[in-house]
């Protein structure tokens, strides 16, 4: 009992659950889930699916945070992402067929690989402040993508370009498949291979990391490649859902909701160890209380001082100090928490 | 002396940490205007109590008394204000503000509701020049200063406060003779003020000059309370130790160096020609052979750790050139070095060492692991084997790999680094100040693995501020004087006085 009270995946996951049962006691089907056509419908499907590309750039984020670093540039990849693929397929000569489709995709990735090499290179090779030096792309990335679509919302109506964001397979959206495999492909590349263990040490103290022989450079720089990949792969899940791309509007404010899902799941902004699985549950906690002003039927002009309670609320569970008074009303040892490592 | 009631009294103190009894029943006493020394090896408590002291843990059982009042601290802030204060064996400070800054920090002179500076500046120098540290500029940066003047700021800071009890936890180990005497002349001072004082060394001599009475620890248990004056130092080592004290007798003196069989036709290691880097060290012309102990020798702050960060490449030369084993070789950065079988352990274990949230495993094979490229992780199975090994070679305690390393004792720590470099199997091995801060078993250990390593061929430069520490394990000692390398002598039986003469003498 003690160490699940440590464990700081517990309040997280409290705080999901906590919010799940809410939605139970006012909507009685809530949890239900139901069968249609050979696909999953229901609301914690809904919640899953619409998460996605929020979970997946937290998933990025929380390998830069690792790092001591920050990704503000997210959400504009995001736009630039969808522009470049929508674009690519309205001024095809055959815009609604698989290859086409494919092309788009693979070269939106291209450009967001490309855009996490020019963050990874002002901030490892150049030594920019990773704030400022994501605030450049941040700024600029929109501008960017309104010239990929000319200024216009670019529209597609291409199937399987729309199956990335809305389809199914295997009976569950597409998008949620996308996201667990970039999960598993993160868990395994960070924590079968030492890339977690040198991401944490250069998080922790870089200056013994460097006397340690650790060549931080690549590390930081994979780290901020890899958020952008999140970031592209969720501008093509979110364009594809609406099959559209709005360079404005597209991925708006998502990195805010990344670091905060990164933030709820237990991985300090100082940098150093951090939880994968952490800002899955952020992420979801972010999404659920979406779905959860909706069931509730909270009018719209609280919606954000409702969701700005609960954040606060996770967020204040996890401090020390609100710990320590938690531990004097049950009296259990001093020591600080040893932390458990989870993927 | 007033001896009637003690300042402090800590009764049957007991604290824990998950697997550990950090603390087993202690009792403590501290009395107004005494130097009272808290003896015994890293691991044996001191720092544990202290914290208990100064509110950092608290206590699971046991009593705590300050000037007659029952205390029970869960806050440092509790302890500061019940008048006690702490100056910790790592400076903590902030580097990044002034000296009159971290001197007054948070108490400030205010007028108005605003900071008054005149009056921070008038108050910074008044507490620095009752420190004889009229020198130093008090609107300079913490950071522009030697660790040595910060710790004696980290004093004033006490100092400014007219501390009831000020603790000194290891404050000397990196001062230099004079900056010594004079921290000895300060502490003598406040203490004919009745300022009660803790104080916590493992120089021998120092305890021996400056305390009025002392308190042994072993294994977390009171061992006893001595004057000082009755304890003779074999005793109080074979108490701290709790061995036969005919074993100790011959441990301290013994050269542990193992004479190298000749070598003069081998290639050295590395050779160093007129290195040297603007406005750091110059002129540095140093040979290390495979299977030799070099000693690098001279006051504090006249350039021996810049002579060590060069030939790691931690900073890059600009003068002169370097040779190994016969190569011109640069030494652009740790990692150029590491490659060409360089090992360097800093003599900044907290912020160049350690990676204090990671486990012990994580920090033993993290230079291995940084060699072979983060794509190669080294399989759990052999992460295992190696730690296991080291931890038994080198009697790490807790021995447990899976430990966060910051939660261990110093001596620990440094053994843990030390078997980071040991993995990699290098050639050279640069030593800073190995031994600072840890007791005289652990320093012993230390001693010892060095000669061994350099036995088995691998050539090691031993750093210390320690001269005789240098002349015990040393085949050769170099011998370093205002930034600059002026002779290097052969260990021939020569003495500590003999070193102290060269480092006096002026350069030819």
């Amino acid at each position: 009992m003690k160490s699940l009270l440590k464990n700081r995946l517990t309040w997280p996951l409290v705080a999901l659950l906590a919010l799940l049962a809410l939605n139970q006691v006012f909507r009685a089907d809530f949890l239900a889930l139901r069968m249609q056509d050979g696909h999953l419908y229901g609301s914690l499907i809904d919640i899953l699916r619409n998460g996605a590309p929020t979970v997946l750039i937290a998933l990025g984020m929380t390998l830069v945070v690792a790092t001591r670093g920050i990704d503000l540039s997210v959400g504009a990849i995001v736009a630039i992402a969808g522009a470049i693929s929508c674009s690519y397929i309205a001024s095809s000569s055959d815009p609604s067929s698989l290859a086409t489709a494919g092309t788009a995709a693979a070269i939106a990735v291209v450009a967001g690989l490309a855009l996490g090499v020019w963050n990874g290179f002002l901030v490892s090779v150049i030594g920019v402040q990773p704030i400022i030096a994501t605030l450049v792309l941040m700024t600029a990335g929109r501008g960017v993508a309104q010239l990929v679509t000319g200024g216009q919302i670019v529209s597609v109506s291409n199937d399987h370009y729309k199956s990335i964001g809305a389809g199914y397979a295997f009976t569950l959206p597409i998008s949620i498949l996308i996201t667990a495999a970039v999960f598993v492909l993160a868990a395994v590349l960070t924590r079968r291979t030492a890339l977690g263990t040198l991401i944490e040490a250069v998080g922790i103290n870089p200056v013994a990391s460097r006397l340690a022989g650790i060549r931080a450079r690549n590390i930081i720089w994979i780290v901020y490649v890899f958020s952008a990949l999140c970031a592209a792969i969720a501008g093509l899940m979110i364009s594809s859902n609406v099959t559209a791309a709005d360079a404005n509007n597209a991925g708006l404010y998502i990195e805010m909701d990344a670091i905060l899902a990164v933030v709820i799941g237990g991985t300090s902004l100082a940098g150093g160890r951090y939880s994968l699985v952490g800002t899955v549950i952020g992420a979801f906690i972010i999404q659920t209380l979406t779905t959860t002003v909706y069931t509730l039927g909270i009018p719209p002009e609280v919606t954000l001082v409702f969701k700005a309670l609960v954040v606060l609320s996770v967020c204040l569970l996890q401090a020390p100090a609100a710990r320590n008074a938690l531990r004097r009303f049950r009296p259990a040892p001093k020591l600080p928490a040893k932390e458990k490592v989870a993927i | 002396m007033n001896k009637i009631v003690p300042v402090v009294q800590m009764d049957d103190i007991e604290i824990g940490f998950p697997g550990v009894k950090a603390l087993d029943r202690v009792s403590f006493r501290l009395f107004q205007g005494e130097v009272h020394a808290l003896m015994g090896e890293n691991g044996a408590g001191k720092s544990t109590l202290i914290k208990a002291l100064t509110g950092v843990y608290s206590i699971d059982a046991g009593t705590i008394v300050v000037l007659g009042e029952s205390k029970r601290f869960s806050t440092p802030a509790e302890s500061q204000a019940a008048g006690i204060s702490t100056v910790y064996q790592e400076v903590n400070l902030c580097p990044n503000l002034s000296v009159e800054e971290n001197i007054l920090l948070g108490r400030e002179p205010r007028r108005r509701g605003s900071i008054d500076w005149r009056g921070v500046r008038a108050r910074g120098k008044e507490v620095l020049a009752q420190l004889h540290l009229e020198h130093v500029d008090p609107g300079s940066l913490l950071s522009e200063h030697s660790i040595a003047i910060q710790q004696l700021i980290a004093i004033a800071r006490s100092v400014e406060v007219n501390a009831k009890v000020l603790i000194l936890d290891e404050p000397t180990s990196s001062l230099d003779a004079g900056e010594v005497a004079q921290l000895f002349d300060v502490i003598r001072e406040l203490r004919d003020r009745g300022v009660a004082i803790l104080f916590v060394s493992h120089f021998l001599e120092q305890v021996y000059e400056i305390s009025d009475r002392m308190t042994v620890l072993r294994n977390g248990c009171l061992v006893g309370e001595f004057m000082t004056r009755d304890l003779s130092r074999i005793s109080l080592i074979s108490k701290m130790m709790g061995k036969e004290m005919d074993v100790l007798a011959e441990l301290d003196q013994a050269p542990v160096r193992i004479k190298s069989t000749s070598n003069a036709s081998v290639v050295p290691f590395i050779e160093t020609e007129g290195l040297g880097r603007k406005g750091s060290v110059s002129k540095v012309n140093l040979s290390i052979y495979p299977g030799e102990v070099v000693g690098l020798a001279g006051l504090l702050g006249a350039g021996r750790t810049e002579i060590a960060r060069l030939l790691f490449g931690a900073d890059k030369s600009d003068q002169g050139s370097i040779k190994i084993k016969g190569k011109p070789q640069k030494l652009r950065s740790p990692r150029s070095a590491i490659d060409a079988n360089i090992g360097f352990c800093s003599e900044d274990r907290k912020e160049e060492g350690l990676i204090g949230d990671l486990t012990v495993r994580d920090n033993l094979v993290l230079a291995m692991q940084a060699s072979k490229g983060w794509a190669r992780r080294i399989p759990r199975r052999v992460q295992d084997q190696l730690v296991d090994e080291f931890i038994t070679t080198l009697d790490i305690r807790p021995a447990n790999p899976d430990a966060l390393i910051r939660n261990l004792s110093g001596g620990n720590q440094q053994k843990v680094l030390l078997a980071r470099w040991l993995v990699t199997n290098p050639e050279l091995l640069i030593l800073d100040e190995p031994t600072r801060g840890i007791d005289i078993g652990a320093k012993t250990q230390i001693q010892k693995l060095v000669a061994k390593l350099a036995s088995k061929g691998m050539a090691v430069l031993f750093v210390s501020s320690e001269i005789d520490e240098v002349l015990r394990v040393s085949d050769r000692v170099a011998v370093i004087k205002d930034r600059e390398m002026v002779a290097e002598v052969i260990n021939d039986d020569i003495s500590e006085h003999d070193v102290m003469a060269v480092i006096a003498g002026g350069p030819e």
